[in-house]
């Protein structure tokens, strides 16, 4: 088992129950080491993935590799991978400490040892002492580190996790989120990890691979994904975004001259000619005058949020969404504004 | 690991083949039995000395088989080809056991060309016996384990062997029994030929004659029986309904007490009711008497024949619509009432337009499920019945009376077996297309809706005379044991107790058990015991399977499963005496043949409240379980086992009430040496000895209260409630 942070590697992996397509053919380098998120609407194939990576599954077509080991045909137990479950399906009739040494006595190890490992691992996700506790009898929060020490505790070489943190609330989803990031990066471990969530995404991920219709809608760092979305979709689905329709007058080098209604942008072409485009403008991009130049538009709606307001605003490229975090300038609903746009916040993308 | 590898079953199948006895041994095993390796008669050989020393060549090829499986059985050698090998040496080992066993019986060749083939065999060889047996399931688990090795059942071995184990069962006590019945449909009688013998019995008068419609003669059986079991249905879904309603929607007082009933089917020998109606109307019964005495009238005895017999059933199964019926009303998402009185329906239009409804095809299901009990019902048609014959009577009488007709009992079941699954096949598409019930999910709050004032007097009516009656019935039947002749010497008395489990110290101070009843209630109690935690074992493993594994072939399986249980008792107790008389599997007048009767006629309740409880069960415990490393045994025994275990007492008091209660199959199958309780008490009815079958089934019903008590304190479980009560639906008798 010294094969940690192994590298995963899928080569042309697809599900179908027949005739359905729960998985494309699709291939994908998870490298060892980092934490690798895929996020999707709700079938979208990301937990169908993640099962096959665990040999819940077997996949139609293609092969897998753990460490540069084919495990295509082994069975769960034999991958040395663990998993995290989104139920945590933690055994109820047994205690925290038998959950937890479970797999270690299933893989052959004693009593003794096993229990002593088991420990060390609940200490490890800050649960000392809760050895003897039924899991019903233990927070939403507690039993997901005992179901974490239950996967970590077999040193696996791949750590996965179907939406762990879904059933519970805000508060504790956070601070769980930043706990097993945490983890992940002291112990150096390779986990993939399925949410809906994007800010989850966002905030856990080294790489996360975007998934829509049974495919990979496109992956990269978190940075590159909000930055760059290659499409519609994932620039919608990566945070709030407006896609507006544009025009791109001329290219030069790698910069396309992008004419949006009064304002002209220039922006990275990313490979686009000239003619109409599709934009995606982020909320936070959007700047607010009174008059200048930009484009005339009408505060449709504004909601005061506390931190920052929101404004829907009325403007020849269609209703903008954005976020201003101006607290003592409110604008009114009704009132007459200028809109301009910063370019580090607007983005060619195909549709 | 060698207990549990290949090679510790090729070990029992070389144990079985080389060093047991094969064949059975009449005087049972014993210790100084068990070499069969150098015996000195043939019969009490191993195949491999009976193939040496007596010249039996049939044998060689079991022995080739085991010698071909060898190589496979041990870990060298690539999985590929030791899969290879095992499934040819497996499937090979099974055929040649299953040919010999057929080819060769007690008057040597089976079949005439085979005589032809090898010349007149001077030899002969009776029914497969301890050796045998662990021969061919070893054989079938090296056939299982081959076909894991080549990758098939996610190239699990237990799920293989658990398949294979359970496939075997089926095609061995359900498929190979009915088929056997049926082909003695095509048998010849007396003088006339195969064809005209079949015409005759299959268009005989006494089963489809319609002369009771013109006249005061009667009908043929099977309109009997259809006509019975149609009315029993409806009147029983009737009540059932009523009772369910009272229960679960008013606030009437006494309604846990109503639930009660629902435990006494499951209690009850099948004829305790018939056995009350008897002493209420018979001839010398209560209420004839004071008829008599009060005003001179003779009521006559109305209650043998079709009256009684639907009494009697009606009685006999509202308790089993009612269980089904609580599901189904409870089942009812009370949001739809809410949203039905918020949109201004009364609450009449509530229950009509939308209760109703959603009830309809639940109280289909329990109107089919009455249908097939009533169908399958034999001990009221037998104890009330008189002339008036239904097919489960008529198929005894064809078997048991002077004329032994085989074909003709074959032709009953022939038609009993085709009602019988045409309901189970309408029963599933009932269920399976429309429910309802199903569709609810957890998140339903509210109350349900009151019932209308019209329908709650209605039910109320119905109901609560009939659970007057219902009482009385039971009372009378139970008094019935304390006076000395029932009409007419009412001295209180325990003779009839006493005739049946009397105690008496013999000179030398043992206890000698002079009862009449002490042998029938021992030997029922026991396999009732040995029966019960088989049935659960299969059931639960059945159950397992279908839910919680896919491989090829499920789906037939599934199917093939749930025809078993629509196959009527007595169809299946024909069947098994036909079947189980003569080689390869010699077991009638064994212990061996009731038991598996049992087993297999109890099979669904374990099936059933294993898939029930197992759908209750997050799958991703046993991912869980799988990802940590667990084998799929191990998965089983310490994650899903532990869980289930409600549902293990369901099955295992289910499965030893039913065997000790159930009379339709096993009447066909006991012999003196095992005769059971139910059997006793049917013939001493039969004599009219009705004071000390009154006083056994008293004894039995206090005996079996006690065994679920018992069960439920063993097994340790504090929940039995409405879980259980579900899976109870739809025993048979």
């Amino acid at each position: 088992m010294n094969n940690k942070a192994a590298e995963v590697r899928l080569e042309g992996i697809a599900k179908r129950y027949g005739k359905v397509e729960a998985v494309k053919p699709l291939d994908l380098i998870i490298e060892g080491g980092t934490l690798v998120t895929l996020l999707g609407p709700s079938g979208c194939g990301k937990t169908t993935l993640l099962r096959m990576i665990a040999g819940l599954e077997q996949p139609s077509a293609g092969r897998l590799f753990i460490g540069g080991r084919d495990v295509t045909l082994l069975s769960a137990g034999e991958r040395n991978v663990s998993m995290v479950f989104q139920s945590y399906a933690l055994f109820p009739h047994m205690t925290v400490l038998e959950n937890v040494s479970y797999g270690l006595i299933s893989s052959g190890f004693g009593k003794k040892d096993a229990a002593a490992r088991a420990e060390a691992a609940l200490e490890t996700v800050g649960l000392r002492g809760f050895g003897a506790r039924l899991p019903s009898e233990m927070s939403g929060g507690q039993q997901q580190r005992v179901a974490v020490a239950r996967a970590l505790v077999l040193e696996p070489a791949v750590l996965l996790f179907d939406e762990p943190l879904s059933n519970l609330d805000t508060r504790l989803r956070r601070s769980m989120r930043e706990e097993i990031r945490a983890l992940q990066q002291r112990l150096g471990l390779t986990v993939v990890y399925v949410t809906h969530d994007q800010s989850e995404a966002l905030a856990v991920s080294d790489k996360i691979v975007v998934m829509r219709n049974a495919e990979i809608a496109q992956a990269g760092t978190p940075e590159a994904l909000y930055a760059s979305p290659e499409n519609v979709f994932v620039a919608t689905f990566m945070g709030e975004a407006n896609h507006v329709r544009g025009s791109i007058e001329s290219v030069t080098g790698d910069t396309a001259q992008v004419a949006l209604d009064a304002l002209t942008l220039a922006l990275p072409h990313r490979g686009l000619g000239t003619g109409p485009c599709d934009v995606v403008i982020r909320p936070e991009a959007i700047r607010l005058a009174d008059n200048g130049p930009g484009i005339a538009g009408q505060i449709a709606r504004a909601t005061y949020m506390g931190a920052h307001t929101e404004y829907l605003i009325a403007t020849p490229l269609g209703e903008l969404f954005a976020i201003h975090p101006d607290r003592l300038n409110r604008r009114r609903a009704g009132s007459a504004v200028m809109v301009t746009l910063d370019p580090e916040g607007v983005v060619l993308v195909r549709p | 690991m060698f207990f549990g590898s290949s090679f510790f079953f090729w070990m029992i199948a070389a144990l079985g083949t080389l060093i047991l006895p094969w064949h059975m041994q009449q005087d049972g095993v014993s210790l100084s039995t068990l070499m069969g390796l150098g015996a000195e008669d043939a019969e009490a050989a191993s195949t491999l000395w009976q193939a040496l020393h007596f010249g039996r060549f049939w044998f060689w090829p079991v022995i080739a088989a085991l010698a071909l499986a060898l190589p496979g059985a041990l870990p060298f050698g690539s999985a590929c080809t030791r899969g290879r090998v095992l499934i040819i040496a497996g499937s090979f080992g099974l055929l040649s056991i299953i040919a010999q066993g057929f080819a060769i019986g007690i008057q040597g060749w089976n079949y005439p060309f085979l005589e032809a083939v090898f010349g007149e065999l001077q030899d002969r060889q009776f029914g497969i016996g301890l050796g045998g047996a662990l021969g061919f399931i070893g054989f079938l688990v090296l056939l299982t384990d081959g076909l894991a090795l080549r990758g098939y059942f996610k190239g699990d071995r237990f799920i293989a062997g658990a398949v294979g184990v359970l496939i075997a069962c089926i095609v061995i006590f359900t498929a190979w029994p009915v088929t056997t019945i049926l082909a003695q449909i095509f048998t010849s009688q007396g003088d006339l030929g195969v064809a005209d013998a079949m015409a005759a019995r299959l268009f005989d008068r006494k089963i489809w004659g319609l002369a009771c419609v013109t006249s005061t003669a009667n009908c043929g059986v099977f309109w009997n029986t259809l006509v019975l079991a149609t009315s029993t249905a409806t009147a029983a879904t009737l009540l059932g309904l009523c009772f369910a309603l009272i229960v679960t929607r008013t606030s009437f007082p006494a309604r846990r007490a109503l639930r009660l009933l629902t435990v006494l089917p499951i209690i009850t020998p099948p004829f305790v009711i018939g056995l009350g109606l008897i002493l209420i109307f018979g001839r010398s019964g209560v209420v004839n008497q004071l008829a008599d005495s009060l005003f001179g009238l003779q009521l006559g005895r109305w209650i043998y024949g079709f009256n009684g017999v639907w009494l009697a059933q009606v009685f006999s199964f509202t308790p089993t619509a009612f269980l089904v019926l609580i599901g189904v009303v409870e089942g009812i998402s009370p949001a739809m009432e809410e949203a039905s009185s918020t949109l201004r329906a009364s609450r009449m239009r509530t229950f009509r337009a939308v209760s109703l409804p959603l009830m309809l095809p639940g109280i289909a299901n329990a109107w089919l499920v009455v249908f097939i009990e009533s169908l399958a019902d034999f001990g009221n048609p037998i104890v009330l019945g008189g002339s008036f014959g239904v097919l489960s009577t008529e198929i005894f009488f064809a078997v048991v009376g002077a004329q032994q007709d085989f074909g003709r009992a074959a032709v009953l079941a022939g038609i009993m077996l085709v009602i019988a699954l045409c309901a189970f096949i309408i029963q599933r598409v009932v269920i399976g297309g429309r429910s309802y019930v199903s569709l609810t999910g957890k998140g339903d709050v509210g109350l349900p809706t009151p019932l209308p004032t019209l329908v709650r007097r209605m039910a109320y009516a119905i109901a609560l005379p009939w659970a007057f009656l219902t009482i009385t019935v039971y009372t009378m039947a139970l008094a019935g044991g304390f006076v000395r002749v029932w009409g007419r010497d009412w001295t209180p008395t325990l003779s009839h107790f006493k005739r049946a489990f009397a105690l008496e110290w013999s000179a030398s101070g043992a206890l000698i058990l002079s009862g009449g009843a002490w042998h029938s209630l021992f030997t029922t109690i026991k396999l009732a015991a040995i029966a019960a935690p088989i049935t659960a074992v299969l059931g639960l493993l059945a159950a397992w399977v279908l839910s919680r594994q896919r491989f090829f072939g499920r789906t037939a399986l599934e199917f093939a499963l749930m025809l078993t249980f629509a196959v009527p008792g007595t169809v299946i107790g024909v069947a098994y005496i036909l079947t189980y008389n003569l080689p390869p599997l010699e077991i009638t007048g064994t212990a061996m043949i009731l038991i598996a009767c049992f087993v297999f006629r109890n099979l669904p309740v374990g099936v059933r409240s294993g898939v029930a409880a197992m759908s209750q069960l997050d799958k991703s415990l046993d991912e869980a379980a799988v990802t940590l490393r667990a084998s799929t045994f191990r998965s089983l025994r310490t994650v899903v086992l532990p869980l289930l275990k409600p549902a293990i007492v369901t099955a295992l008091v289910y499965a030893f009430v039913r065997a000790m209660t159930t009379v339709s199959a096993v009447i066909f199958l006991v012999s003196a040496q095992y005769e059971m309780a139910t059997v006793f008490i049917i013939n001493r009815v039969i004599n009219g000895d009705y004071g000390l079958a009154i006083a056994y089934c008293s004894a039995l019903i206090v005996l079996m209260m006690a065994a679920i008590g018992l069960i439920n304190l063993l097994v340790g479980s504090r929940r039995l409630g409405r879980r259980q009560a579900a899976a109870l639906i739809g025993g048979r008798a």
